[in-house]
């Protein structure tokens, strides 16, 4: 009789460590998940670039300046190191990119022109992509860092080598989550 | 607060069957008794009709609810660039497969979600919709139909509305059941007690009009019975996915400003839309599908500002 007791006990033991053990593979995964999507959108973005450069280019080629920018800033994206190194050189790409489109308005050539306006819906495509994504991994981030410090889990992430994984630092104006008060 | 969301229709789902069934089983016994001088006869053939009927609404609820609305299905990023990439962008934050688009070719802005769970949703705009909101403002009315899809709001709905569809078919079929049962120039001698068949006849003129009236009114007490706190909660998670909950109120406030009613709408699926498609003005709010605009920009005002 009390063995079977035994028994059943570390049989459920066995059960709770394995879906905490699982729940922290899931928060690390879906954050990774994010990470790449990040790089993914990231890469997508800088191959749009050189399309709208020479786009650009026939309609307003009097705006050399704005564009050498625009290659600069593009160079800075692929050749950054780190992710966080990337973001922040795309954030400054997001800027200049503002402006071309800005440019445009007094181009109604460039305007009218199609391949302008696909390039101009893919380029804000991957830029709120890669904020929604990047929002999310922070908030993954912060499920997963906490349930790494915290007990029962805290045990778990020592056993199996569970590391901390570091927030992707926000530019100046970024949206924080809205409080719901209700 | 999502789970519980998820909870609170799972339960609702059970009421919804609990008080159709009850609905069901009065129609059926009626039936029963009027057509077969055989209550249980009655119930059990409606309560397999309906069963059937709501079974097929159920897993055809998209395609169904989409022919009745008009809509046309958006099979590729090119053909509406930005509203293929925003609903992609929502479902990653939401963690949800990807639904299917459609749009509804219509001036009066409107949108909705539909389908039986987040693997098989589908989310469609009027074409309406799609040319007077900016960016902003689509992602924010996105966000409320995909918070619909995430909650399961959209569940409860097609389960209603399969249910509600059921009665209204047979609401139609006793509305019209005097041609086949009684032909212009039937002149058998039926045994009712001796009342003429032109008597019987308008007994049964008056129920099929009863319940054809009836019909949309169950349906409305069904929407009553979701609640119109579905729509306050999907615009307070849609504001949470977009993390910006200003674009769904100046979207809301740009339909507040469009008075015109959709041109072809399906009563059944009325309560699917962001906002009431038929525009009607209730002298009470008690039949109203959707609670007034201004309450819900002020709601989410309150809750975010």
């Amino acid at each position: 009789m009390s063995t079977i007791i035994i028994v059943v006990v570390v049989i459920v033991l066995a059960f709770i460590y394995a879906g905490l053990y699982n729940n922290l593979v899931r928060y690390r995964n879906r954050a990774r998940e994010f990470s790449s999507q990040i790089g993914v959108q990231l890469k997508r973005r800088t191959d749009l670039i050189p399309n709208l450069v020479e786009t650009v280019k026939g309609y307003a080629s009097h705006e050399k300046e704005t564009l050498s920018k625009v290659v600069e800033l593009r160079n800075n994206v692929t050749n950054a190191g780190s992710l966080q190194e990337k973001v922040d050189a795309d954030n400054q790409l997001t800027g200049v990119l503002r402006q071309v489109f800005a440019l445009s308005e007094s181009y109604p050539d460039l305007k009218a022109n199609q391949e302008f306006g696909r390039l101009m819906e893919e380029l804000s495509n991957t830029e709120n992509k890669v904020s929604y994504a990047r929002q999310a991994y922070n908030s993954q981030v912060q499920l997963y860092d906490t349930a790494i410090e915290t007990f029962p889990r805290n045990i778990i992430a020592k056993i199996h080598g569970f590391k901390r994984m570091d927030f992707l630092q926000i530019p100046e104006a970024e949206t924080e989550v809205p409080k719901v008060k209700f | 607060m999502i789970y519980q969301q998820i909870d609170r229709n799972k339960r609702k789902t059970y009421l919804i069957f609990t008080v159709f069934f009850i609905i069901l089983a009065g129609i059926g016994s009626f039936i029963g008794d009027f057509f077969m001088d055989n209550i249980w006869g009655g119930l059990i053939i409606t309560l397999i009709v309906a069963l059937v009927y709501t079974l097929i609404t159920y897993f055809q609820s998209t395609n169904i609810v989409m022919q009745m609305n008009g809509a046309k299905k958006v099979n590729s990023a090119e053909e509406a660039p930005d509203l293929w990439h925003i609903v992609e962008d929502l479902t990653m934050v939401a963690d949800i497969p990807f639904p299917d688009i459609y749009i509804i070719k219509d001036d009066s802005p409107n949108a909705f979600a539909t389908g039986r769970d987040p693997d098989h949703a589908a989310v469609a705009v009027t074409s309406g919709l799609y040319k007077m909101m900016n960016r902003e403002e689509l992602e924010g009315v996105l966000a409320h139909e995909i918070s619909h899809v995430k909650n399961y709001d959209i569940r409860v709905s097609t389960i209603s509305i399969a249910l509600s569809s059921a009665i209204i078919f047979l609401s139609y079929l006793i509305g019209n059941a005097y041609r086949f049962v009684l032909p212009f120039n039937d002149d058998r001698d039926r045994n009712s007690g001796g009342g003429s068949w032109v008597a019987i006849r308008a007994v049964l003129w008056l129920i099929g009009i009863v319940f054809l009236i009836l019909g949309p009114f169950i349906a409305s007490i069904v929407q009553l019975a979701i609640s119109r706190n579905r729509e306050y909660l999907a615009d307070v998670s849609g504001a949470e996915l977009t993390r910006n909950p200003q674009g769904l109120i100046n979207a809301l406030e740009k339909l507040k400003d469009s008075t015109k009613p959709m041109k072809k709408v399906d009563e059944a699926s009325a309560s699917l839309y962001i906002d009431d498609p038929l525009k009607k003005k209730h002298f009470t709010h008690m039949f109203d599908t959707h609670p007034p605009l201004d309450d819900r920009i002020a709601a989410l005002k309150k809750s975010f500002m």
